[in-house]
């Protein structure tokens, strides 16, 4: 185990697979000569060429495109979206193309593709660069959506998308790359997905997040904590696959839900989330489920106001509270 | 699938109608088009017609009642079918009427919530769900489908039960609660009843009957089986049983206990102890032993005995000047007493000197028994369980609290009035259990 960041956690699983895997490769832009936008990439140019490590036009479409056509003839692509926000320019690659292509062609083709996408609000970039539109990804049948909540899953996670024969969206959030925590050295730790994780364990109320308000319902659970209510944080780490077992099986024993996100309410991981806790545990449902998420609005840049429409600690607390009557 | 029948619009200008005579009564078929009742509207009687073939299943609406238009006035159902009353309320709302038996009234208190939400919550989408949270739940009351669901498990009606969720919703912790206030309210029996429904009663496997088994008897059974078959024998019993009201008690007791630490509760028993002991004080001779053929012997000291079951056989421990003793520090000896009893490590004091016996079966859902006098006592008080049973006051049925006791007394030493008196005076305690408290 070593202790180090989120970024360093998924600089290395980058590292160690292009290490592993010669066919494994990463394009992007300013991923190379930049080293990345948020310094993931940094010193790969060096080690791994300008082969390997291709720097990009400013062309979303072209970047995915591309990395599917390099899929299809077996390579391991890891195309790197600067931000998620400018996937909307390569949806149709996103979310048209490389989920069917296995399907389409009766499985013929394999698609070992990884999409590293960041997304997440709070930093003061304004409406159209802060948003978290990870559930419109998890939408599509086809298409691995993963989002990571702690440096040691970052890098378990990020190596079985890059091993994985399949499309994986992998969604990074740009608050949490300074996020520190202990992480397995071994070069072949490995972290399933399409499994939910038990981050916390607790028996008066069940909080499902993921990504960043992972990190947020830890803070809100230590506060529950000193009232005397013990939470269990659920970790739902894949979008899509959706594991609901550990969160069916928490709730059964707290008969009291938050679902807590970073994006929008409406059509969200939370309406999700909790539609499938009244589907599969409609008779152990002691209060309804509360969702909390960021406030419907396209984000602010004032700072103050972005604070204020962003899902804060306090709000995963208080929902807690609310849900237990407490 | 049932149908409602509204009062017929019979001219422009009619907005009432006056149900006369039911023409169909309930139960009876239904042909469409038949004739079901007679309405008479400021002009003229007229016939009201089903425009349903069925059962007439039930009149909404007595004989002699004016009701507007469009109001429903009875529901036919198909041959066979029996719509439930949900069923029923939600036709009868459909047809633009109110539900007959009123559900409890929607109150002021979703506005107190909503407004305490809205500071923090922003869109339209929020007000839909408080509005559906308004919603008279179906049954009156409103309930999480966890606490439904245990509630059916533990066979309580939700209604019983008070909710502390939002607007009164009953939620886990309540049910929780409930069943802890029944263990509290002496009820232990109904609580461990419900909690013997979560555990499967164990199959018997099939299979060959086991062998006889011979057990020998110990001195404490042998002495037990000696004791009763001579005073089953030889005294003379006559048995008198009373119904006493124990809601006060009941009350009381449940205010008593909440002052009072865990361990150091109050039970039923115990309120008889003093109950008996009072008693017993102004009836000396049932606190009595036949001395000899010609003597009774009326003891000075009142020393309540309560028996106690034990492994193998049961004690009576003895509660000495029990009509001098709070009512918490009777609580405290007995239970000492009952303790030492069964771990079998009871000192001699514990168990001698009784003048009077108290059997309690109630803990086991009996209602009432009739016990064997322990010698050389006079009388033996049997008790039976706390239950609750319908009423009639003021002509209403209402739900009270009572429990049942019955004397077993020695003929040689009272007669049925004086022991009868003794009943009285005992229920002049119990049922005002204040005087035990002073």
């Amino acid at each position: 185990m070593a202790r180090m960041t989120m970024r360093e956690a998924i600089s290395k699983a980058l590292w160690e697979e292009m290490e592993r895997d010669e066919n494994v490769f990463i394009q992007g832009e300013e991923v190379g000569v930049w080293g990345g936008t948020y310094a993931v990439t940094k010193g790969f140019l060096d080690r791994f060429g300008e082969k390997r490590v291709r720097d990009t036009p400013i062309a979303e479409a072209a970047i995915v495109g591309s990395a599917i056509g390099a899929a299809l003839v077996g390579l391991r692509p890891v195309a790197e979206l600067m931000t998620i926000n400018f996937a909307f320019a390569a949806m149709d690659h996103i979310v048209n193309e490389a989920p069917k292509l296995h399907y389409m062609f009766g499985g013929q083709f394999k698609l070992p593709l990884v999409i590293r996408a960041v997304s997440g609000g709070g930093r003061q970039l304004a409406a159209t660069h802060s948003q978290t539109p990870d559930a419109i990804f998890a939408h599509f049948p086809g298409l691995k959506v993963v989002s990571p909540g702690t440096p040691a899953d970052a890098k378990g996670l990020l190596k079985s998308a890059i091993r994985s024969d399949d499309p994986v969206l992998f969604i990074e959030n740009a608050t949490l790359y300074q996020a520190k925590g202990e992480v397995p050295e071994d070069e072949d730790y490995l972290e399933p997905i399409g499994k939910s994780k038990i981050q916390r364990e607790g028996e008066d109320v069940t909080i499902v997040a993921y990504s960043k308000t992972v990190q947020l319902a830890m803070e809100a659970a230590d506060m529950l904590a000193e009232d005397g209510i013990e939470a269990e944080i659920v970790d739902l780490r894949s979008l899509r696959p959706l594991d609901m077992e550990p969160v069916i099986e928490s709730f059964k024993r707290t008969n009291r839900a938050v679902v807590a996100e970073e994006g929008w309410r409406g059509y969200g991981v939370g309406s999700e989330v909790s539609a499938r806790i009244y589907e599969l545990a409609f008779d152990y449902v002691d209060a309804p489920v509360k969702r909390v998420a960021q406030a419907e609005v396209p984000l602010p840049y004032n700072q103050r106001l972005e604070q204020l429409a962003i899902v804060q600690t306090e709000d995963i607390y208080n929902a807690a509270k609310e849900v237990i009557y407490g | 699938m049932a149908e409602v029948v509204t009062m017929p619009k019979l001219g422009f200008d009619m907005d009432e109608g006056k149900l006369v005579r039911w023409v169909i009564p309930e139960g009876d078929p239904v042909e469409k088009g038949a004739v079901i009742a007679e309405i008479e509207t400021d002009k003229a009687t007229v016939e009201v017609e089903s425009g349903y073939a069925g059962v007439m299943f039930r009149h909404l609406a007595e004989e002699d009642t004016a009701l507007p238009v469009n109001a429903p006035i009875a529901v036919i159902a198909d041959e066979g079918e029996e719509p439930s009353e949900d069923e029923i309320d939600s036709l009868v709302k459909e047809a633009g009427g109110e539900a007959p038996e009123k559900a409890p009234t929607k109150e002021d208190k979703p506005e107190e919530e909503a407004e305490e939400k809205e500071e923090k919550e922003e869109t339209e989408e929020e007000s839909v769900e408080e509005e559906d949270a308004d919603v008279t739940p179906a049954g009156g009351v409103r309930s999480s489908p966890l606490a439904r669901r245990m509630a059916e498990d533990h066979d309580i009606e939700l209604k019983k039960i008070e909710g502390s969720g939002p607007q009164g919703r009953v939620v886990k912790k309540d049910v929780e609660d409930y069943l802890e206030s029944m263990r509290q309210e002496g009820r232990e029996e109904e609580a461990e009843a419900v909690e013997r429904v979560l555990e499967p009663m164990p199959a018997f496997a099939p299979g060959e009957a086991p062998e006889d088994e011979v057990v020998e008897m110990s001195r404490l059974r042998q002495a037990i089986g000696k004791r009763m078959q001579n005073s089953n024998q030889n005294f003379p019993h006559f048995y008198l049983t009373r119904n006493y009201k124990t809601d006060q008690m009941m009350a009381l007791r449940k205010d008593i206990n909440q002052l009072l630490p865990e361990g150091e509760k109050i039970s039923v028993n115990d309120f008889i102890v003093k109950a008996v002991a009072l008693a017993l004080r102004r009836y000396p001779n049932l606190n009595a032993s036949i001395e000899d053929k010609t003597h009774i012997r009326r003891h000075g000291q009142v020393n309540v005995g309560v028996a106690v079951a034990v492994e193998g056989g049961l004690m009576t421990v003895v509660c000495k000047d029990a009509d001098q003793k709070p009512v918490r520090l009777i609580a405290r000896e007995v239970r000492e007493m009952a303790i030492r009893a069964r771990e079998r490590k009871v000192k001699n004091e514990d168990i001698e000197g009784s003048t009077f016996s108290i059997s309690n079966l109630g803990m086991y859902a009996i209602d009432n028994f009739a016990a064997i006098i322990n010698p050389p006592e006079a009388a033996i008080l049997a008790v039976g369980a706390v239950q609750k049973v319908p009423d009639v006051v003021d002509g209403e049925v209402v739900v009270a609290s009572r429990m049942k006791a019955t004397l077993s007394a020695d003929h040689r030493v009272t007669d049925g009035a004086e022991a009868a008196e003794f009943m009285e005076v005992l229920a002049d305690y119990l049922e005002e259990p204040m005087r035990l408290l002073l």
